[in-house]
């Protein structure tokens, strides 16, 4: 399904990380996302965006409202830059791995915060994350 | 947004009042350390109350700011974590086992007071 009314939000600074969640908090209200679901969801999004300033320098974050089958909403993220890229996932989905001096929670971190997580990327082509929490309304 | 440091006795309150971005929290753990040494405070108390996200770096700064105070022979106790920021840091995986945590300003500072131990004029 096509998502309706796409936000888009610049990440170029840390000013900008809390932006992202700030609207991604609103949006998640509109979904009638729990106020717990949205505390988790607008973690997730700061570390995804926390990683575009640490990595990357800059790169955009998408913030959409998606429909499925059974007409259950959410709120779908898409944290996006154009930077080094990660050579492998898998080690940076483990926890406790890190190569930017954190604490290597950031990526299996936000995995576990949301419904669905899914990452693209590869040496010197960037890294795209999505995220989608699901509304527990209906 | 600079966080209003206020000394009370041999300790200090720090009370975040607004979301905080990577600079801030870096500013806050600067000002603590200088005025830790400045007041020869004993305590200090974090109060996070207004923060509706801690994620994995303000979490590790304030981590930070309790290791390092302790260092300087402070204790930090960080008060006023929300339920959902809370669900959300064990769900993000934080180990924040060796850092002192109360429920409010209140309870941070007798907790504070406790480990003074009994107090001169007690007697």
């Amino acid at each position: 399904m096509p998502p309706e009314s796409e936000e888009r939000i610049a990440i170029e600074s840390d000013n900008d990380v809390v932006t992202a969640r700030q609207r991604a908090r609103e949006l998640a209200a509109k979904v009638d996302l729990t106020s717990t679901d949205q505390t988790l969801l607008a973690t997730a999004i700061s570390e995804v965006a926390r990683n575009i300033t640490t990595y990357a320098t800059r790169g955009e974050v998408l913030l959409s409202i998606v429909r499925d089958n059974g007409g259950r909403e959410g709120i779908r993220v898409v944290a996006r830059d154009q930077g080094p890229g990660i050579a492998d996932v898998d080690l940076a989905m483990q926890d406790g791995y890190t190569s930017g001096g954190g604490l290597g929670l950031g990526l299996p971190g936000a995995r576990r915060l949301v419904d669905e997580f899914d990452i693209e990327t590869a040496p010197a082509a960037g890294t795209t994350v999505t995220l989608v929490k699901w509304s527990r309304a209906r | 947004m600079a966080v209003p440091i206020l000394k009370q006795g041999p300790f200090l309150i720090a009370s975040i009042q607004a979301a905080l971005t990577d600079t801030d929290v870096l500013q806050l753990r600067d000002d603590v350390m200088s005025q830790v040494t400045r007041h020869r405070s004993r305590g200090i108390i974090v109060d996070v109350t207004a923060l509706d996200v801690m994620d994995s770096f303000v979490s590790r700064s304030l981590r930070g700011i309790a290791m390092m105070t302790r260092l300087r022979g402070a204790e930090t106790v960080i008060v006023g974590i929300q339920p959902e920021v809370a669900f959300a840091m064990v769900q993000l995986g934080m180990n924040f086992e060796d850092v002192q945590t109360a429920l409010d300003l209140e309870e941070g500072l007798a907790l504070l007071q406790a480990q003074e131990g009994p107090t001169d004029g007690a007697s």
